[in-house]
């Protein structure tokens, strides 16, 4: 079999598998840095804010930075975390394990302790949780007390427990430091001085008190980027010249339409919060037909209402862009945890029979590039194009040392001003070779734009006609369809190139499966092959990626949902049948440690 | 000039008699006084006997879905506020299964001419009740009569304090050509609900029936009193008010979007060099 250089990641177990062989090298300074802190308390206590600023102090050292978040639907009260994991390494997925736990509630003490590590420190302020613990891995700090001391206020006791996560990481303070400069340029010297104080106070009291601290920082590097999956689709968005957002809020699409609201002064867009997602989606295809890129999105109760929108789509050949960022259903579901179950609702809702592109990016990077392509595609082929996110994705954030922005496309297809003007007669749905015609901007020439949600003519008049019947559906989809299908990627294949074992995924779980092969391939021939572009499925001409499965032993398709929608997608379209499947569907995502027991179980 | 020879469009399938063919010929002529042309304007329209309008003249057309053609006149107007964006429904599609996006787009004050075919009765599906049909209307599918009370567009317009309310009548096409074209210069959201005769499944509400009721307001009457509004929106029965009902000067929706103070979204050209600035902010 070949593969290209382009789809086998570059990968770093090697690298990993010198250095623990060769104790010449200086793996544990660069290497060995990999802690996991988790800020747990309730809604409305600010772990939101320790864990960004931690994030960002991180990532601008130039460590590699993965965070995830667990929250319930509520704003104030529960119990809510955040979880940062940071290391010399590549990190894509949450461990169970964890490292550093900021116990901002008494919850936050019960559930986690079992979870720490060997050299595992809880830090809490005994005060503020009114209990003491005395177990050497407890280290009482009195944020409170300090935040008053130093900073004049006690809504710094966040500014100090940030502080003292980084002194026990024997972090310098530089760079949170500047983060507050910036963070509060405007509210004064005094505000900022005050905070600095309190950070230092933290910093300083974890340094001396922490001594059973082992922890060991990398060197620090350039900075890195710190992006989170949402964002990097409203990023995609922007950058591909999106015009148009319309959407009803619901967790957990909101954070696109925030991004990109965030944007529409600076670039240029209308985002219109609808009465509702059926007024949503058909706002975006008025702003289509009228001639800007648009975008809509929402999860599956809002999605459910874009249905018809969706055939509306098809039927007028308007170009849209619809983000599906999953949460567990039926029904309103867990409106703030985490699913892949919405595959096939992607895939098969609407009536009719229509050309229709999914993808699930794995990770923010793919999510800011498919979304991109996400607008090519649906603007050259005027097809709507889905893309799925999840809670997972959504919110979690991942350091990059960059996106290659050089690989962004953007091609107006529409015929605007004088090429439109210029023609001796234009017929919105004129029969053509590829099936496409192009979309004229109404209103720039003489000539009308006509569509019709009906069957309709060239011209887009209502017909129900046999020949004009059947003649539009096969330009809609037979022509179509193999076009699209040619411009799917094909999975990207991790590991060996050659493997017994393969672990197949789809969407968010890339990380988890990707460091799950890592932590397997010491003793296993293992690879991961990861589905991005999802449908229409790749054809196999670039990479054989169904021979690949055949050429293995095990084969096993790990999904978050309780179906395998994934493997009976790939039984129904290619004819393949995996050998096991790997089912969660509690809403939470998989750590490393979980997978891997998995996978090992079922391996033996 | 444009003639009334530049809108012709396909030949409509209405039945004879159907009070639609007032309202296209009344359009037609309308559109030839105020000097547009077709490319000039678009016409988004839902599902019904009232939405096939723009298929039976020349227009730009986005005929779409049963109840949402509001949405997307609104997308249009937004990406695209120097195209004159027109709205054409039914009772049914407009006030029944599209009647949320009527209220937020009043709420919005979006640049929407929106005509309504109120004819009481759902026309194309053959003969069911309508949000305006009559109290005590039989169908075959109301075989008690219609139990619900009569949605008033006109009051529930007036009450959201929509900037142009009227009611126009298919057989008075001379006062309608006039209200069309007081829509069409009005700066704003405007309603007219234009009661069409369907001679296929009203009986009730008939051209007789219409006639015997319909009165033109007079000169008198001072269209910017919004409590005198709405207690002549409330008239229905006996007399039925034909005319401009209310109408106010709010601000419409574009003109409070900074993004389109200089020049409509279509025409901005997309900037992509700003993207790597962007980036930057992910550090
Ligand atoms: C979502 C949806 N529901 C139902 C229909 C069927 N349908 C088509 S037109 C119509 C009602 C037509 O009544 P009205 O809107 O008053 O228009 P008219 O035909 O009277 O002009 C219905 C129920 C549809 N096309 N789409
Ligand atoms: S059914 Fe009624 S509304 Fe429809 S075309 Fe016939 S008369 Fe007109
Ligand atoms: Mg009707």
């Amino acid at each position: 079999m070949l593969l290209p250089k382009s789809i086998i990641l570059i990968n770093y177990i090697s690298f990993r598998m010198q250095c623990e062989m060769n104790p010449a090298k200086n793996c544990d300074i660069i290497n060995f840095m990999d802690y996991s802190i988790k800020i747990g308390g309730e809604a409305g206590q600010g772990i939101q804010t320790i864990g960004d600023t931690l994030s960002l102090v991180f990532s601008r050292s130039g460590y590699h930075v993965f965070t995830h978040q667990d929250y319930e639907s509520r704003i104030r009260g529960g119990h809510n975390y955040y979880q940062v994991r940071v290391s010399g390494n590549p990190v894509m997925a949450p461990k169970e394990a964890i490292d550093i736990i900021v116990a901002l509630d008494a919850k936050s003490i019960e559930l986690d302790t079992p979870k720490l590590t060997g050299i595992g420190q809880i830090i809490y302020d005994s005060s503020a949780l009114k209990q003491r613990h005395d177990g050497a891995q407890f280290l009482d700090i009195p944020f409170t007390a300090l935040a008053l001391e130093h900073g004049g206020s006690k809504i710094m006791a966040n500014t100090v427990a940030t502080g003292a996560v980084l002194g026990m990481l024997g972090i310098g303070l530089d760079v949170l430091l500047g983060i507050i400069k910036d963070t509060f340029k405007k509210k004064g010297e005094e505000i900022i001085k005050a905070n600095s104080s309190a950070a230092m106070a933290g910093h300083d009291y974890a340094v001396k008190q922490c001594i059973k601290c082992a922890f060991s920082a990398a060197v620090e590097g350039k900075p890195k980027m710190l992006i989170a999956g949402n964002d990097a689709i409203g990023f995609g968005a922007v950058a591909s010249g999106c015009k148009f957002y319309s959407a009803y809020p619901m967790t957990p699409a909101t954070s696109i339409m925030l991004y990109v609201a965030s944007k529409a002064k600076e670039y240029g867009i209308i985002v219109e919060q609808a009465e509702d997602e059926i007024a949503a989606i058909n706002m975006a295809l008025g702003a289509s037909f009228a001639g800007v890129r648009a975008m809509t999105g929402s999860s599956g109760g809002g999605f459910a209402l874009m249905v018809e929108g969706l055939s509306l789509a098809a039927m007028t050949e308007t170009p849209l862009v619809i983000a599906l960022a999953q949460r567990p259903g039926p029904a309103t579901g867990l409106p703030t945890k985490t699913e892949q179950a919405d595959l096939n609702f992607a895939l098969y809702t609407s009536h009719g029979e229509f050309p229709r592109v999914i993808f699930a990016p794995g990770t923010p990077e793919q999510a800011f590039f498919l979304t991109n392509k996400a607008f090519e595609l649906s603007e050259k082929y005027q097809i709507p194009v889905l893309i799925l996110t999840d809670q997972y994705l959504a919110d979690s954030q991942w350091t990059f040392d960059g996106f290659d922005l050089t690989k962004l496309k953007y091609n107006d297809y529409r015929l605007r001003g004088e090429a439109f003007s210029s023609l001796a007669e234009y017929k919105r749905h004129a029969f053509t070779e590829s099936g496409v015609t192009p979309m004229a901007v109404p209103g720039d020439a003489k000539h009308v734009v006509v569509t019709d949600s009906d069957e309709h003519d060239e011209e887009g008049h209502l017909t129900e006609d046999i020949d004009l019947t059947l003649k539009m559906a096969d330009k809609r989809l037979f022509k179509k369809m193999p076009q699209i299908r040619a411009e799917m990627e094909p999975p990207a294949l991790y590991g060996n190139a050659n493997p017994d074992i393969v672990l197949v995924g789809w969407g968010s779980t890339c990380g988890v499966i990707k460091e799950t092969v890592d932590a397997l391939s010491k003793t296993k021939n293992i690879a991961m092959l990861h589905f991005s572009e999802i449908y229409p499925l790749p054809s196999t001409k670039k990479f054989n990626y169904l021979g690949l499965l055949k050429n293995a032993k095990t084969t096993i398709c790990i999904e978050l949902n309780a179906t395998s929608q994934f493997a009976r997608l790939l039984r129904t379209e290619a004819g393949y049948t995996f050998n096991r499947l790997v089912n969660k569907y509690d809403g939470r995502p998989f750590t490393v440690e979980e997978l891997t027991g998995e996978i090992n179980a079922l391996i033996g | 000039m444009p003639s009334l020879d530049d809108f012709s469009g396909l030949k409509p399938a209405w039945c004879p008699g159907c009070g639609n063919f007032g309202i296209l010929k009344t359009f037609k002529d309308a559109a030839v006084e105020l000097g547009l042309e077709p490319h000039q304007f678009t016409i988004v329209s839902g599902i019904g006997q009232a939405a096939k309008f723009p298929h039976y003249l020349k227009c730009n057309t986005f005929n779409g879905l049963h109840g949402r053609s509001l949405p997307v006149a609104t997308g249009i107007t937004l990406a695209n506020h120097s195209m004159l964006v027109i709205d054409v429904a039914g009772d049914g599609d407009c006030y029944g299964e599209g009647g949320n996006h009527l209220m937020h787009t009043i709420r919005r004050n979006v640049n929407i001419k929106l005509f309504v075919h109120d004819n009481q009765i759902y026309g194309l599906t053959k003969g069911q009740a309508s949000p305006t049909s009559m109290e005590g209307m039989v169908t075959k599918n109301q075989p008690f009569g219609v139990l619900s009370e009569q949605f008033n567009p006109m009051a529930f317009a007036v009450a959201l304090d929509c900037s142009f309310v009227a009611r126009g009548f298919a057989g008075d096409q001379e006062h309608l050509k006039m209200l069309i074209k007081e829509a069409v210069n009005h700066k704003g959201f405007t309603l007219v609900d234009i009661l069409q005769p369907c001679v296929s499944f009203n009986k009730v509400n008939t051209y007789e029936w219409y006639r015997q009721r319909v009165y033109k307001l007079g000169a008198d009457y001072n269209s910017e009193n919004r409590i005198a509004a709405f207690e002549k929106a409330l008239e229905w029965g006996d007399k039925i008010p034909i005319g401009i009902i209310y109408r106010n000067n709010r601000l419409d929706f574009e003109e409070r979007i900074p993004v389109i103070k200089d020049e409509p979204l279509v025409r901005q050209p997309f900037d992509i060099s700003k993207v790597e600035k962007t980036l930057k902010e992910f550090y």
